[in-house]
């Protein structure tokens, strides 16, 4: 595989770097879906995604990444019991995949060679304790899109098909990128996203010739800019790492949670799980930045990004759901 | 612009592409069937490296590899086929502007993975609103447009092609080299970040070309000649009275003078400008205004245009056919067409075999799919010849759901009067629910006309993400007198009802508008227009009128 370009060295696109960042400390925020224009480096950032993640550590040979050899599920027969560190897995889910690649099905060469009935994982199984990612996921197929809406939900993968019933954990971040002049996305998958970021291309020249200049340097020499700017992504690794463990200690006051939903309310989200999402990426925020406590700071930081797409369509409002979030908040907050 | 000119530009971007195909990743030649494509194609041949003819209906196991279920059963083992795109190569994909946008993303995903695949694009579009996809066209290089007549293109000699090859990464960039690109770019408006980059390799590829070490300043020219003409969104704005471009051009001296000799900057911003501006297309204005009015496409966003698919739905009988990712086999009906030659095919070596399935054998499921319609009527029930005209959008409503079980459709029924809308009738298919709660329909006041296409659009949005295709009935005389904020002003009425209509074209809702008003006017056949709708004036029509007039006009 050939070397992804450094996290760190993206030019600017801080809130959709901010949003990748924290579902990186609280993978329960599920997941962060990436609209926007052509060529603004969306692809670009989730693939460096994979390179900067801390690497976890799974039973060796599990298909499923278990952290723990008894969590090992039964089908695979996984002879070891130690412990090995991996890379955290981001798997890409291609366009034109198959329902049987999603989900696993019968391994197909075990049945015919030796007429064993085996269950051969797919994606999901892989992307067990990682993150999947969807590239124009607003032009995926509906029933692929259908299978995911489940698993995303449940954290379950469950297969009956070909005489096989087999359920196995697939709890992952859900990452898709797409440009919605497009399509659109379902309702109800925008809803699985708990983070949404709107990209655009920078406006500012200097801004602009940077981002050129690094991606030609890049293109260049891989591995001499890769290493030029692997302490810098060091550093953010250190950062997730400390947030991971700093996340449990932050405490959700009763001030903050009564400005969730206040914020919720006054923009009219539908449900509550744009509340949570909100409780929940300021706590991931408060904790990558190492503050003691959850403060409206960190709302007004993630409130554009938990609630933009949980919003009623306003076919006249030109300026965005960004817009408006941020300025209900400035409302609210005053 | 000469066609001398226009065909030594052909040559310099083919042998660019030649010398980097993975960095510039290809271009698109926008032309006809005739003499300059053929020509074109010929030097096509020539360029070095493999290449592979694809085209848009290619499926994702000839592009990505896949079970090859023939020779799989012939070995009695799976065998996979290696996909076209496995390997790098040069993919020509021809009838290019028919590309679904399924194909273009995952021919964008390809040249994104950096595998070295260079894809040309023979684009025939007829009209400025055709054309290839935006995705891939922002991912290539160069667009080639040529004159009509032919003229040879010609390639260097492979050995120079090597010679450049080799010397690519060592050509040198001058520090004001990608300053000036990004500015150049920035003032014909182009957003994308990709133009600079591919701009800059490509000036890289022509230097190495030349036998240069560093990009020159006619390289540099050529390049954005080459990357920038079929992306501009504007003109540039003079230098003069734009501050914008200033700010970085004093930028760019900085830099220079902080790294000394190698300065570019003796090059008159302006002459690369009106180099590129000379390279416009003259219709360019009238095409901006094409590619935004053009619908937006609801493809796999839950829309079920599609009418026929082999997946899920209501089964229809099985049909021999190639297997393919997406196809899936019957086996049941596999199995029955194999039977009768069982006795006859177990012969020689196959004699041990249980079961002989050839290819021919194979029976692909099929499922019909189709999407229910949605008849949105949104009728204005404003004014005194209000109760006339809902008395006919009921019947009319009535008699289409009397045909909807056949026909699939569903039907919503909309009325605006007053400062709002209301939804009188929710979409439904059921005759009886619909009769009852069309009985009591009141009518006057004002017309919000704004206020009901913003409730159409949202129903259709709705319908849409249960993939129902929303279709508008708009039953009104265009006279808006109520905008959205339902304080009585005519401008502001029209003012809203105008952008809600142009939205809801963006949203690609196609429709009939219904004239109803004694003498046909202006007003609703300019609501049309700018609805994208088709226009029919009926002024004293009945039930029945309206009912034939929609379903005809709808399905033509």
């Amino acid at each position: 595989m050939s070397l992804a370009f450094p996290f760190s060295a993206i030019v600017g696109q801080d809130t959709m770097k901010q949003a990748l960042i924290l579902t990186a400390i609280d993978p329960g925020l599920g997941g962060v879906l990436v609209f926007g224009d052509r060529g603004t480096g969306k692809s670009t950032a989730v693939r460096a995604l994979a390179a900067l993640l801390p690497p976890i550590s799974a039973v060796k040979g599990c298909p499923v990444n278990s952290e723990r050899p008894e969590d090992c599920p039964d089908w695979a027969t996984v002879p070891d019991t130690d412990l090995v560190e991996r890379p955290t897995p981001v798997v890409d889910l291609p366009l034109g995949v198959t329902e049987d690649r999603v989900t696993g099905a019968l391994d197909i060469e075990r049945a015919l060679t030796r007429g064993e009935k085996a269950f051969e994982p797919g994606l999901l199984a892989r992307a067990n304790r990682g993150y999947l990612y969807i590239d124009e996921v607003n032009l995926l197929e509906d029933h692929i899109v259908d299978l995911l809406l489940d698993v995303a939900q449940s954290g379950i993968n469950a297969v009956e098909r070909e005489g096989l019933s087999i359920r196995h954990p697939a709890r992952f971040v859900l990452v898709g990128s797409g440009n919605p002049e497009e399509g659109e996305l379902r309702p109800q998958l925008l809803d699985r996203f708990g983070l949404s970021v709107e990209v655009a291309s920078p406006t500012d020249i200097d801004e602009r010739i940077e981002v050129v200049r690094r991606r030609d340097a890049f293109d260049m020499d891989r591995e001499g800019f890769t290493a030029k700017w692997q302490p810098e992504d060091a550093k953010i690794r250190k950062a997730i790492l400390a947030g991971r463990k700093a996340l449990r200690e932050l405490e959700a006051t009763d001030a903050i949670l009564r400005d969730c939903a206040t914020l919720a309310v006054a923009l009219g989200a539908d449900g509550l799980r744009g509340e949570l999402t909100l409780l929940r990426a300021a706590r991931a925020l408060a904790a990558y930045q190492g503050d003691k406590a959850i403060s409206r700071d960190h709302l007004t930081a993630v409130a554009p990004l938990a609630l933009s797409h949980r919003l009623r369509r306003d076919p006249l409002d030109e300026a965005g759901s960004t817009t408006r979030v941020t300025r209900t908040v400035a409302e609210t907050f005053g | 612009m000469t066609t001398g000119a226009d065909t030594a530009r052909t040559q310099r971007a083919l042998a660019a592409l030649a010398v980097d195909p993975g960095g510039l990743k290809g271009l698109t030649f926008r032309a006809r069937m005739g003499p300059a494509r053929q020509a074109f194609e010929t030097t096509l041949g020539k360029l070095p490296g493999p290449q592979h003819r694809i085209h848009p209906a290619i499926t994702d196991d000839q592009l990505f590899g896949g079970l090859n279920i023939a020779a799989s059963l012939a070995e009695g083992r799976p065998i996979r086929d290696a996909g076209l795109a496995d390997q790098s190569s040069t993919l020509v994909l021809t009838m290019a502007e028919r590309t679904p946008s399924g194909l273009a993303a995952r021919l964008a995903q390809l040249l994104d993975a950096d595998h070295g695949h260079a894809l040309i694009l023979l684009d025939e579009a007829a009209s400025a609103e055709e054309g290839a996809p935006q995705a891939l066209l922002d991912r290539l290089a160069f667009h080639i447009e040529p004159p009509e007549a032919a003229t040879p293109v010609r390639l260097p000699a492979a050995a120079d092609l090597d010679a450049a090859r080799k010397r690519l990464s060592r050509v040198q960039v001058p520090a004001d080299a990608l300053p000036q690109l990004v500015t150049l770019a920035a003032r014909f408006g182009i957003h994308s970040l990709r133009a600079p980059s591919l701009a800059l390799r490509a000036a890289r590829a022509l230097a190495a070309l030349d036998a240069e070490m560093t990009i020159t300043e006619d390289h540099l020219q050529e390049a954005a000649e080459l990357v920038y003409p079929s992306r501009a969104t504007m003109m540039p704005a003079e230098a003069e009275d734009e501050t914008p471009p200033d700010a970085p051009e004093a930028d760019q001296s900085d830099n220079a003078e902080e790294n000394g000799d190698q300065s570019l900057t003796d090059l008159p911003d302006d002459i690369l400008v009106s180099a590129i501006a000379a390279l416009l297309p003259p219709d360019i204005l009238d095409r901006l205004a094409a590619k935004s009015t053009r619908p937006a496409n609801a493809a796999g966003s839950g829309a079920g245009d599609r009418r026929r698919g082999n997946r899920r739905g209501r089964p229809l009988p099985s049909r021999p056919g190639r297997p393919s990712a997406q196809a899936r086999i019957d086996p049941i009906a596999t199995l029955r067409a194999a039977a009768p030659w069982q006795t006859l095919r177990r012969t020689g070596r196959n004699a041990d075999r249980a079961l002989l399935i050839l290819p021919s054998d194979i029976r692909i499921k099929r499922f019909e799919d189709r999407s229910d319609r949605l008849l949105i009527f949104t009728v204005d029930a404003s004014g005194s010849a209000a109760v006339a005209r809902l008395a006919e959008a009921k019947g009319a409503v009535e008699l289409m759901l009397a045909q909807a079980y056949a026909r699939r459709d569903q039907v919503a029924l909309l009325a605006f009067r007053g400062t709002g809308t209301e939804t009188l009738l929710p979409p439904t298919r059921s005759l009886v629910q619909a009769k009852r709660r069309l009985a009591s329909l009141p009518g006057g006041g004002g017309t919000p006309l704004a206020s009901g296409l913003m409730a159409a659009g949202d129903l259709a949005h709705l319908a849409r993400g249960r993939g129902l295709t929303p279709m508008l009935v708009l039953l009104t005389d265009g006279r808006a007198n109520v905008p959205l904020s339902g304080e009585p002003d005519r401008a502001a009425a029209n003012d809203d009802a105008t952008r809600l209509a142009s939205s809801l074209r963006q949203q690609g809702l196609s429709g009939v508008l219904v004239d109803t008003s004694n003498r046909p006017t202006d007003a609703a056949r300019t609501v049309a227009a700018t609805l994208g709708a088709r226009y029919l004036a009926l002024p004293r029509a009945d039930a029945h009128g309206i009912s034939t007039a929609v379903t005809t006009a709808l399905e033509a």
